[in-house]
């Protein structure tokens, strides 16, 4: 079968794509061998489509799948923002709460004691009876000598009132006195494990 | 929606799902929404550039491709198994990419192809033989510039079922259902375009010509 330039150009995409059948085909090629142009329009068509067909033409911008994630896991519901960014938010919150807990802690605890003198009492029994002077500031044991009558009247009452009512003890007579008593039952403890 | 509807047309045509994908589709319509990333990824490059063949800019690409992905996401539930999710994916984008297209107003070019239009006979010019093809020729960035310009100055119709058969390579029927043409239209507009494309590039393309003014009528080397 003999075929035109025309026919041969209408044919060509189906031709390359092996979508002609052998009678068609074999008219095609010979039609080609002795035509420079359908030889041409052929070639170039052919390189066309293995140009176009190359993943090296098309070239995605910098960034363009990470950005296609972010926005994918910004859209999802109730997964606004990503683990990252819950991380930040919860480090954020930590943050905010940890400042607010120092900032109460600074305005309303008591100012720290500067002095031993000034101590809370701690270790003492409360049942313990012990001395306040009217105007002092301590709490001691009967016969300690830092007792100043000149303080107000001398009261008596246990340890643990004395502690209720802002009193702190006195560390010369009540140190010695703790230091003694403990002193006291470590040989008391010892003394029962030799038994 | 038409475009998701015209998807099912698709499905009936293309060959089934790897198993991997259906077993990802599944587990996300059943609720693991955090894995349709890894359902779009191998697919992400392929959304872009058919979105880039269409609006010819970057930055509308991008964006139409991001755009694309999300309806997908939200409207997995509408694809049926049978489908290749790569062909519905691609459809999305290239119809999200013609409505922009059509609501920026941005064909700006003036196309090629209006001498014939679908019913005429397509007289492929007399250019040079272009019978060397460079392995390397994509590496050079001038090349890849005068391939996107040639495709570019299509008219749209053209372009189109370009993209599709010959970059994306979906197949016939696969281009039909996406556009919603028969598939003599797709045959008669892929010829014309591969025509065209030839007759942009042949002389530029061909070998020692490559940059020069196209030869005319009269002046051919053989």
């Amino acid at each position: 079968m003999v075929i035109g330039c025309e026919q041969v150009w209408q044919e060509i995409s189906n031709y390359l794509e092996n979508e002609v059948d052998p009678s068609l085909r074999a008219s095609i090629e010979e039609h080609v061998r002795g035509c420079k142009r359908c030889t041409a329009v052929l070639d170039g068509t052919r390189n066309i489509i293995q140009l176009y067909g190359d993943d090296r033409l098309f070239q995605v911008p910098m960034g363009y799948g990470w950005r296609l994630r972010r926005r994918l896991a910004d859209y999802m519901p109730g997964r606004r923002g990503t683990a990252y960014g819950w991380l930040i938010a919860v480090a954020a919150l930590g943050l905010f709460t940890a400042t607010l807990g120092l900032a109460r802690s600074a305005a309303s605890a008591p100012p720290t004691a500067r002095s031993e003198h000034a101590q809370p009492g701690k270790g003492i029994p409360s049942g313990l009876t012990v001395l306040v002077a009217g105007h002092g500031k301590l709490f001691h044991i009967a016969g300690c000598t830092f007792i100043h009558e000149k303080d107000g009247p001398v009261r008596s009452m246990t340890a643990g009132e004395a502690i209720k009512e802002g009193y702190t003890p006195c560390t010369r007579c009540l140190g010695e006195y703790l230091s003694r008593l403990a002193n006291l039952v470590r040989k008391q403890a010892w003394a029962v494990l030799l038994l | 929606m038409a475009m998701l509807e015209g998807a099912s047309s698709v499905d009936r045509l293309a060959p089934k799902v790897d198993a991997h994908e259906e077993t990802l589709i599944r587990r996300i319509q059943n609720g693991e929404q955090e894995l349709f990333y890894e359902l779009v990824k191998p697919h992400e490059r392929r959304v872009y550039t058919a979105a880039f063949a269409i609006l010819r800019n970057p930055a509308d690409a991008e964006e139409v491709a991001q755009e694309a992905v999300l309806k997908a996401f939200t409207h997995l539930k509408q694809f049926r198994a049978e489908a290749r999710f790569s062909t519905w994916l691609i459809q999305i984008a290239v119809n999200e990419a013609r409505m922009r297209l059509r609501k920026d107003h941005s064909e700006v070019m003036e196309p090629i192809g209006e001498r014939q239009d679908d019913e005429g006979t397509y007289t492929p010019r007399e250019f040079a033989d272009w019978r060397e093809l460079p392995s390397e020729a994509l590496e050079r960035s001038e090349i890849r510039q005068l391939l996107l310009e040639a495709l570019a100055s299509l008219k749209s119709k053209y372009r189109e079922v370009f993209i599709l058969r010959d970059i994306h390579h979906l197949s016939i029927e696969e281009v039909a259902a996406t556009l919603e043409i028969s598939r003599a239209s797709v045959k008669t507009r892929l010829l014309r375009a591969r025509l065209m494309l030839r007759d942009f590039l042949a002389p530029r393309m061909a070998s020692g010509w490559f940059g020069r003014e196209p030869f005319q009528k009269g002046n051919k080397p053989w």
